[in-house]
């Protein structure tokens, strides 16, 4: 079954990086987001401690998310590409599994998330207002199972949206707002009920709680409950577009 | 619909856009479930033996694209890495179909025909038994058109056995060893396009100028001839059978007739198809 998958996953990073301004949008723009706000806002007095948690954990985890969903939208979009110009179509005539060519695509995107991660890390160590102690590998891994999970939403949009055309609005329009009511600007406790009920159905919630917490130092076990509630979400939306995925 | 392809011939698949070519086409490649009926490629079911059959067979189809910015080495050495079996040699196809020096040209900036060969290599990477063409030269220009053909031809030099289609009737006529014509999802007929010539339209016709006051009187006298117009001190004999452009030619020597133009025209399977469905190709 995974006949060709490094050959198409090193062709896929070939040319991907044959593309400079896709390159600087997708690794270059969060390390500058991060970098640039985190010193705006870190330049205030120290005493304001709302925008002190903000710069030490609440920047760095929005930025991560955003790596995360634009790795899905670019994903999706990839796929819409592939399918409208009948790549995908012709890679099965070939003993290439549609499997293989997911995985490939999924492994290029994890692989950026993880490049950006370090770029990040390097460029906050250097450039970064506040002293930040992490760790890394534990993050980095929080960091590719949140991916893995919004990716699999991403998939199900792909997968219900006619045309390929708008699944990249679509997803966008659906991602984004979750940001919102995800508890990183606002904590959740403080949202009226209704908002509150709505938080809590949202996957990115899990997501941000578990990166927040794994950031702060927390031990994994808990956030056992925000890793289930990740499974759940992509168990789910894996086996709903699975079924309706169209290759064509 | 039901037909055989036999070893090592090329065999066209011809009808007008919407009649079911390239449906016909990927139930056969194994990439679309029939509704009902069976197939057998090289004795695999294509539906159920997908995996087998696509190690054995070669498919290009109808307007695929590649990635823009992959190289015409790397989709090689990507379709060479995917099969199961020891790949053709990937640079010698390359050198073979032209493409050569276009080794590490990115795929959005190959020309028509260049993408077209290459879909053709990519076809061919795996040494196939049977190779799927749908629709090759659509939208080339006729030279390279006719490079392609000549591609095709060795193809079936090699001893494979091709299987395309094409909405171009000359294409048909000039590539294939047999011919269906389909439409509406049905075979209308099936043979050899001089067959499907002969039995369809065995009209011949010649046209000539001549000055002879009494030529239009000497042609009505001609054997098979069925029609003389005469327009202009222009004719158009027409008639059935073999022996018509003989016989006109015969009549002209016997009676010195001076002649300043002379063209014969023959039934193409553009005309079968005409006749057979009552309307053009192109409507």
């Amino acid at each position: 079954m995974l006949r060709g998958l490094w050959n198409l996953t090193w062709l896929e990073i070939k040319i991907f990086v044959r593309e400079p301004l896709g390159v600087f949008a997708t690794i270059g723009i969060p390390v500058l987001v991060l970098v640039v706000m985190g010193r705006v806002i870190g330049s205030r007095p120290p005493a304001v401690l709302a925008a002190n948690t903000l710069v030490r954990v609440g920047l760095p985890v929005f930025v991560c998310i955003m790596i995360a969903i634009n790795a899905v939208l670019s994903l999706v979009t990839i796929i819409s590409i592939y399918r409208e110009g009948g790549i995908l179509k012709w890679l099965r005539a070939t003993p290439l599994r549609p499997q293989t060519i997911l995985a490939a695509h999924v492994i290029v995107k994890l692989l950026l998330t993880a490049a950006t991660l370090i770029l990040m890390v390097l460029a906050g160590k250097r450039y970064y207002p506040v002293e930040v102690n992490v760790p890394v590998i534990s993050f980095t891994i929080a960091l590719l199972v949140t991916t893995v999970s919004i990716l699999s939403i991403g998939f199900l949009i792909a997968s219900l949206v006619p045309t390929a055309r708008f699944a990249q609005p679509v997803g966008a329009f659906i991602l984004y707002p979750m940001i919102a009511l995800s508890g990183l600007f606002v904590p959740i406790a403080s949202l009226p009920p209704m908002l509150q009920t709505a938080a809590q159905v949202m996957p990115l919630t899990y997501a941000v709680s578990l990166l927040e917490g794994i950031w702060r130092g927390d031990a994994w076990f808990a956030h056992a409950g925000d890793l289930l509630a990740l499974a759940i979400v992509f168990v789910v939306c894996t086996a709903l577009s699975a079924k309706m995925f169209r290759w064509e | 619909m039901s037909f055989d392809v036999a070893d090592g011939e090329i065999f066209g698949l011809i009808g007008p856009n919407g009649a079911g070519k390239t449906t016909t086409m990927e139930c056969v490649e194994g990439l679309r479930s029939p509704d009902r009926g069976t197939i057998l490629v090289l004795g695999l079911d294509p539906f159920g033996d997908v995996y087998k059959l696509q190690n054995r067979i070669g498919v290009q189809l109808q307007e695929a694209q590649l990635q823009k910015r992959i190289k015409v080495w790397e989709a090689v050495h990507l379709w060479a890495s995917l099969y199961r079996k020891k790949a053709a040699d990937g640079d010698r196809l390359l050198e073979q179909l032209g493409l050569g020096d276009k080794r590490n040209a990115w795929f959005m900036t190959l020309s028509g025909g260049q993408k077209q060969r290459l879909f053709i290599a990519l076809a061919l990477i795996n040494d196939p038994e049977l190779v799927f063409l749908d629709e090759l030269t659509t939208g080339l220009d006729p030279q390279a058109r006719r490079a392609i053909w000549e591609l095709i031809r060795g193809i079936r030099q090699r001893g494979k056995t091709v299987f395309l289609t094409t909405h171009l009737m000359e294409e048909a006529e000039r590539l294939c060893d047999r011919v269906a014509i389909i439409e509406h999802g049905r075979i209308i007929d099936i043979d050899t396009p001089e067959g499907l010539i002969g039995r369809h339209c065995p009209e011949q016709t010649v046209v000539l100028a001549t000055d002879d006051p009494l030529a239009e009187q000497r042609f009505r006298g001609i054997p098979r001839v069925e029609t003389v117009i005469r327009q202009d001190g222009r004719f158009t004999i027409g008639g059935r059978g073999d022996d018509l452009v003989t016989n006109v030619i015969h009549c002209l020597s016997e009676n010195r007739v001076r002649v300043t133009d002379f063209r014969t025209v023959l039934p193409t399977l553009e005309d079968v198809f005409l006749k057979l469905t009552g309307h053009s190709i192109r409507d």
